[in-house]
């Protein structure tokens, strides 16, 4: 008997802005010039954001700090496509998402500067708080989506995470579930090439990240990442199909880490500078800002008014986070559970 | 008032209260068609659909992660890790996420999840399948151990559980699942998790035990005058019923089937050594499994504490 093809799998790439600012027209998806302004608005604020974090990291008045840096669009692009009462699961290098959902800018500080209290989401937000653990958050994301399915809530689940979570066993046990049960789930990774020193092609021998959703029976894509319009239609597409109960989506934003891992990471040790240099041309705002040029909506008084706005929220974030009366030691112990035990309430009297 | 079997206490727990509240959902491997290896879930998937009775993958790490985004965006999963031996895929998902969500997100996030877990030894069963690793989650803030040692017990703990605001592990032990019969109430009732019973009472010392150990400890202590305690819930513990009656009798036994160091019972020994040391007569004593790998069946009796260890230990400790 000859043997059969039983399956094979074509992987899709998608790209709708160029560096050069082109975009493909056939493909562009629909945005008001508004749209696209408040993109343009939230990738500035959200690299205002990351900059003054770095600074203060250095001034010594925040910890350790995971840059964004050249990854914007990858996040605010797909949280673009969100609506205000989705489930998001993200990971420590999300804050363009967070900005985006509106998190207020002054809790992501406080958190950054060590203080739980910034974790506390907003009731009119369901973002979940910041996994530190690589990739186990993944699994939460699958349960949520199970929840949502089973209240017929037509809440959609998102999670965020890096290549290096792709390698985890919680990332198999997270995304077979969703497969056998259809959820209503997005799973977004930022391939931003680097998992501290390792590179991406040592994470897995796979060629693409994306075509390992196949493996668990839905659909996976790869997307330009630096490309705002290309994450937002993908990440609309996957939440349409979701929403509709036609299962998850698997979407990989090809990016990359243009700083360390985090402040306390010397990425000189294990990568060449030239590598990141190629990658400054690829630039998420640079190449939406010349792209607006191109249509008319970007000009030189413009960027200034937009740089203006975003420093002056930064800086009241920055003030507010710093005002934020410490925390008191007690908080550590009423929110371990909610009531106390007997040895708890002793400890805390001893504090 | 019926008698059911400790497989049949905690059937009519889950059954009563998946009625009450339909954001009750069971999943794990095999609970639904099946009705979970040792028939815990029986009828659960006929009764509420397979949308609240799930049969998962077989995936422990899936199944704790996967129930604890239910829990957080509030469902009340009861998750099923078919063994004990089985849980340690999960252990992560419990220790770093079940038991801190509530903590790091300062309270907006819980996380009211129940993982009911088989468990100990007893039943003559392959590697893996007679675990007794209690102690592990006991020394995880934000986590509730409970551990029943009897149908009507079972089933009090088992509700008081599900209704309770935080994430409970739930260890049933297997060797009673069907050993013994009693009267269980057809309607809900809660034991309050955090306390312990004292099964009898008695003047000249304390035994303090759990899960299957109980009953070999009540039948050890025939002829002694002994306070046998059921400590019920490990995580947080009792202290003051057993120091209560500790300072009472002056002698103190612990029995369990998990290994010694580390065990449970160093942290009840200790306890009792820093609150009621002066109102003892002797040195605490424990009986427990050696340190060892848990045999497979042909050894092990020699493994868990026997009725005669237990008496042995009795015996030793009112030489003081």
């Amino acid at each position: 008997m000859p043997e059969k093809i039983l399956n094979s799998i074509n992987i899709t790439r998608l790209e709708i802005l160029d560096a050069t600012g082109t975009v493909d027209e056939a493909l562009m998806p629909r945005l008001s010039d508004a749209d696209i302004r408040k993109m343009f608005e939230l990738l500035t604020l959200s690299r205002f954001f990351d900059q003054r974090a770095l600074s203060l990291q250095r001034e010594g008045r925040m910890g350790t700090y995971a840059s964004i840096l050249g990854q914007e669009a990858a996040q605010v692009g797909s949280a673009f496509a969100l609506e205000r009462k989705d489930w998001v699961f993200p990971s420590f290098r999300e804050m363009g998402v967070h900005i985006a959902m509106n998190y207020p800018l002054h809790l992501l500080y406080q958190y950054w500067a060590g203080d739980e209290r910034g974790l506390r989401t907003p009731e009119d937000l369901n973002i979940f708080p910041i996994c530190i653990s690589v990739g186990t958050h993944i699994p939460h994301a699958t349960g949520a989506a199970m929840a949502a399915k089973y209240r017929r809530d037509n809440h959609a689940v998102v999670a965020y995470f890096g290549d290096g979570a792709t390698s985890k066993g919680d990332f198999h046990e997270g995304f077979n579930m969703a497969g056998v049960f259809k959820l209503p789930v997005v799973y977004i990774c930022q391939n931003n090439q680097w998992a501290i020193s390792v590179p991406r092609e040592q994470q897995t021998a796979a060629a693409t990240l994306a075509q390992k959703a196949y493996a668990y029976g839905f659909d996976g894509i790869q997307v330009d990442g630096n490309d705002i319009f290309a994450v937002y239609k993908a990440t609309k597409d996957a939440l349409v199909k979701a929403r509709a109960g036609e299962g998850p989506t698997f979407i990989e934003c090809f990016t990359y880490r243009m700083a360390h891992h985090t402040t306390a990471d010397d990425s000189t040790r294990y990568r060449q500078e030239k590598e990141v240099e190629l990658w400054k041309s690829k630039d998420p705002i640079l190449r939406l800002k010349l792209f607006m040029q191109k249509r008319g909506l970007w000009s030189a008084e413009y960027q200034a008014e937009v740089d203006k706005k975003s420093k002056a929220l930064i800086d009241e974030a920055v003030q507010r986070a710093e005002a934020a009366p410490p925390p008191k030691p007690e908080d550590m112990f009423t929110s371990t559970q909610e009531q106390l035990t007997m040895r708890q309430q002793k400890q805390l009297g001893e504090l | 008032m019926p008698k059911l079997t400790m497989v049949q206490a905690l059937n009519s727990a889950l059954k009563g209260e998946m009625e009450r509240d339909k954001d009750i959902v069971v999943l794990g491997e095999d609970v639904g068609k099946d009705g979970g290896v040792f028939r815990v879930t029986e009828g659960l998937l006929e009764r509420f659909g397979s949308e609240r009775v799930i049969d998962t993958p077989l995936s422990e790490s899936g199944i704790v992660g996967a129930a604890i985004g239910m829990a957080v965006s509030g469902l009340r999963p009861v998750a099923e890790i078919q063994f004990m031996g089985f849980i340690y895929p999960a252990f992560d998902q419990i220790f770093t996420h079940a038991a801190r969500i509530r903590s790091r997100s300062r309270g907006r996030y819980t996380c009211p999840l129940v993982v009911r877990v088989p468990y100990g030894i007893g039943i003559k069963s392959p590697e893996l399948h007679s675990e007794s690793s209690e102690a592990f989650f006991c020394h995880m803030p934000g986590i509730k151990v409970v551990v029943p040692a009897s149908p009507y017990h079972a089933k009090g703990l088992l509700v008081a559980a599900i209704r309770d605001p935080d994430p409970v592990i739930f260890l049933e032990p297997t060797r009673l699942y069907r050993l013994i019969k009693e009267e269980v109430p057809d309607d809900m009732y809660t034991i309050p998790l955090g306390k312990a019973r004292i099964v009898q009472e008695g003047d000249e010392m304390t035994v303090i035990a759990w899960g299957s150990m109980l009953h070999k400890t009540v039948q050890a202590v025939e002829g002694f005058d002994a306070e046998v305690i059921d400590l019920m819930t490990l995580n947080p513990f009792d202290a003051a019923t057993v120091l209560t009656s500790v300072k009472k009798t002056g002698r103190v036994v612990i029995v369990h089937e998990a290994p010694k160091t580390c065990g449970f019972g160093a942290e009840l020994s200790a306890t009792i050594a820093e609150d009621a040391m002066l109102s003892l007569k002797g040195p605490i004593l424990r009986v427990t499994g050696p340190d060892v790998v848990v045999p497979l069946p042909k050894l092990e009796d020699y493994y868990a504490p026997s009725v005669e260890r237990i008496r042995k230990a009795l015996e030793e400790i009112m030489k003081y």
